[in-house]
């Protein structure tokens, strides 16, 4: 089966719910078929203006939205096709597990063994069989959250939206959920559009993140890109931690470029700087930067301890480094440990390839 | 009980029951002290008006108490032929004690009620009486029998025989259009004299037509009320609330000038065609009028817990309906309405209740094709001082309102009314 790359497509979309403010900005987007991507973003970055969109809640004030190469901008709601799982779940809570599995169904007058043999099915697929009779106020939030999911799939659509749907759930069953969810999606091959704000959510999950921002698709990517890779200075600070220092590029060859501190110079890569002059905010994950390297780096400065926080599996360091004293470090837990004391002058290092000199912020 | 069930004891050693209850005590003591004002008020407002209602619905002692040794005489006689001598005596000797204090003319109204023309012969006795007519040494039943040819009539001692129980439920069959008939069997008024019954089902009628009114005007607007942005709904709610802070009075005067022959509503419709100048359709005094003015007034009771079972509904779940494949109606009847039915029960019991008794009104703007039954107890209570009839047909209708109540909780179960 070939894979449709454009099976949803934005077009240009604009969204504007007051006529003053566009909530959503030109938007281009294409999803593949049987892909699962997230729509990442913090509240009001116009990721859940997007979902409305595309299941049909609510209209764009410009552009078209296209799903398998029809224009979708006129079909309501109900004739879309496209599953949903809510924030809240939104189940039924007047009908049973099995009522609220069967209304898709029903409302496609299927027949009834039909309706049994899927509702069957789907509740296999999230292992809760023998639940058909309880009513949703019955059932634990993890289970309520695995029915929604079963509800939106029942109904075989092309396309599964899903907004935050592990938002009420607490940290062990979200985790679980989440291999849940990308098992079935997995199993079953259905395009997922998924919209969440937890990065760490984001990255499990996709296979391509879109991450928002003021109404834009700030970097479209898959998860190890998108981490190691940021392309701006919003995406590298949404995505993971992040250290930064803010500069003007003194030098500029190639990849790399050298950038000016207030009080010395480092060697990083040039992404979106241009020109000699720019200013910059260089980004640097705390994993690359290393305590006394052993083998040569480009980059070597030495700073002074300011805190040392103990966090099991790692320890996370403070240092004042290069007039940032929000420098962090982070040291696996390994038996070779160091000896790490506050006010302790010590040796940094780390490859101008990890540093990425991005927009200013 | 059984061995087995072990007592837990507190660490100092105490029973743990009795050192909860001793620790809860205060707090019981004060959460009671806080109730009893309440409580004491419904007691004094509620169950002791109603308890007093009962009482002066059933009471019949006036007589029992007029007439003890003819009630005791009575005892042996059958009923079926003229009673013999001792009942005449005791009846003489009863009815002297009353002209005595001049209270036989009490007697006589009341006995009138059970069977007319007591007044005039019970008046003839007493001036018999007090011009010492009557030879006690001979028989009183010959000479209270000269005194009118009714005392000679079974009939008359019949009645009064039946007034005999000191508890009577004549007046609730009275509320029924039906009376106890001469042999004591329950019999029906003659048809053009049933008012009261008219009067039941009208209010039943009217009130079951203003809850369906009040509901379908209602349902949209606490919809909208739940749906709308806080500017507007508030908004909208001011203007639901607004007939609560305006005088029931008023209000009902307002819909006489609108609803009157030349009133604002027929002239709009004579301005716009509808109705000829001189064929003007009268809109109050009649069952129309009483509709239009009850449902405005009682459309708040409606709306308010509609609006706060509505409140509560996710707006996803509409979209869920929707996302699944429902039509927009579908998604409505399958998932919002089953949702807001708390609330249309609810509403519409506290409508139908207010409405089957509802008073000013239907006295104001219903004339009298639109006048309820409550008008009619107040008729009694005011006009003919029939307190015990006004008291019976109150409980009456306070027994209906219990039995829709009931059927109610059959049906749809009082758990789920939602008042807020």
């Amino acid at each position: 089966m070939s894979k449709n790359p454009e099976f949803v497509k934005f077009d240009k979309v604009d969204k504007s719910y007051d006529g003053k403010v566009l909530v959503v900005k030109d938007l281009q987007l294409d999803i593949a078929e049987g892909e699962f991507i997230t729509m990442l973003g913090p509240s009001g970055s116009g990721k859940t203006t997007c979902l409305m969109m595309l299941a049909g809640f609510e209209t764009p004030t410009n552009g078209e939205i296209l799903l398998d190469g029809k224009i979708i901008s006129n079909i309501p709601p109900h004739k879309r096709g496209i599953g949903m799982v809510f924030q809240n779940y939104a189940l039924f809570p007047h009908m049973t597990v099995y009522e609220n599995l069967a209304f898709p169904l029903r409302v496609r007058k299927m027949e009834k063994d039909e309706i049994d043999k899927k509702v069957d099915k789907a509740l296999s697929m999230v292992s809760l069989n023998g639940f058909e009779t309880r009513m949703p106020g019955q059932l634990s939030g993890g289970q309520q959250q695995r029915v929604a999911v079963a509800r939106a799939l029942v109904f075989d659509p092309a396309v599964v939206l899903m907004d935050e749907p592990l938002g009420a759930l607490d940290k062990n069953l979200r985790e679980s959920m989440q291999y849940e969810i990308k098992h079935i999606h997995e199993s079953i091959g259905v395009t997922v559009v998924y919209v969440t704000h937890d990065q760490s959510e984001a990255l499990t999950m996709s296979n391509r993140i879109a991450v928002f921002n003021d109404g834009k698709v700030q970097q479209l990517s898959n998860p190890a890109e998108l981490y190691e890779k940021p392309v701006n200075s919003f995406v590298a600070e949404f995505i993971g931690e992040n250290n930064t220092f803010n500069g003007e590029v003194a030098d500029i060859s190639g990849d790399e470029c050298k950038v000016k501190l207030s009080n010395a110079e480092i060697i990083a890569s040039a992404i979106s700087v241009k020109s000699k002059g720019e200013k910059t905010t260089v980004s640097l994950r705390p994993e690359r930067a290393l305590i006394e390297p052993s083998e040569k780096m480009d980059n070597m400065f030495s700073g002074k301890i300011e805190e040392v926080i103990y966090h099991g599996d790692h320890t996370r360091v403070r240092i004042n480094l290069l007039g940032n004293p929000e420098f962090i470090l982070k040291v696996p837990n390994s038996t070779s440990n160091l000896e790490l004391k506050v006010k302790q002058d010590i040796k940094i290092g780390w490859n101008s390839s990890d540093a990425r000199a991005l927009d200013p912020k | 009980m059984s061995s087995e069930t072990k007592q837990i004891l507190t660490t100092d050693g105490i029973p743990l029951e009795v050192s909860l209850k001793k620790a809860e005590k205060k707090n019981k003591i004060k959460a009671f002290l806080l109730v009893a004002p309440l409580l004491l008020f419904l007691f004094i407002t509620y169950v002791f008006p109603i308890g007093e209602m009962f009482t002066r619905s059933v009471d019949d002692r006036m007589v029992t108490n007029m007439l003890p040794k003819t009630f005791k005489a009575m005892e042996k006689w059958d009923g079926k032929e003229l009673p013999p001598e001792e009942v005449f005596v005791g009846f003489y000797s009863d009815f002297k004690v009353l002209v005595e204090n001049q209270t036989q003319g009490k007697l006589g109204q009341r006995l009138n009620k059970e069977k007319n023309g007591f007044n005039s012969i019970t008046k003839k006795l007493m001036r018999q009486i007090k011009r010492n007519k009557i030879d006690e040494s001979q028989s009183i039943k010959e000479q209270i029998m000269k005194v009118h040819k009714r005392w000679r009539d079974v009939e008359y001692w019949q009645a009064i025989k039946r007034t005999a129980p000191p508890y009577t439920m004549a007046k609730y069959l009275k509320g029924m259009d039906m009376y106890f008939a001469a042999d004591g069997s329950i019999a029906q008024v003659d048809e053009d004299r049933r008012i009261h019954r008219i009067l039941w089902l009208r209010t039943l009628e009217i009130a079951l037509f203003v809850t369906i009114f009040c509901f379908l005007m209602g349902y949209p607007i606490a919809h909208l009320l739940a749906t709308l942005p806080m500017k507007y709904s508030n908004l909208l709610m001011i203007c639901v609330l607004l007939p609560f802070w305006t005088s029931l009075l008023v209000r009902t005067a307002s819909w006489m000038i609108l609803l009157q022959q030349q009133g604002i509503v027929n002239d709009f419709f004579v301005l716009i065609g509808l109705v000829a100048d001189n064929n003007r359709p009268e809109m109050m005094y009649n069952k129309v009028g009483t509709y239009v003015a009850m449902t405005q007034i009682l459309l708040p009771f409606m709306v308010l817990p509609l609006y706060s079972v509505m409140k509560t509904i996710s707006p996803s779940l509409m979209r869920a309906g929707k996302s699944l494949g429902g039509t927009p109606f579908v998604a409505f009847w399958k998932v919002y309405f089953p949702l807001t039915i708390p609330g249309i029960g609810a509403g519409c019991l506290l409508v139908f209740i207010l409405a089957i008794g509802y008073y000013i009104t239907p006295a104001l703007v219903g004339g009298a094709s639109g006048t309820l039954i409550s008008n009619q107890i107040a008729y009694h209570m005011k006009s003919t001082l029939d307190w015990s009839f006004a008291s019976a047909m109150g409980l009456m209708l306070l027994s209906g309102v219990l039995v829709i109540y009931w059927i109610y909780n059959k049906l749809v179960g009082v758990d789920n009314i939602k008042l807020g």
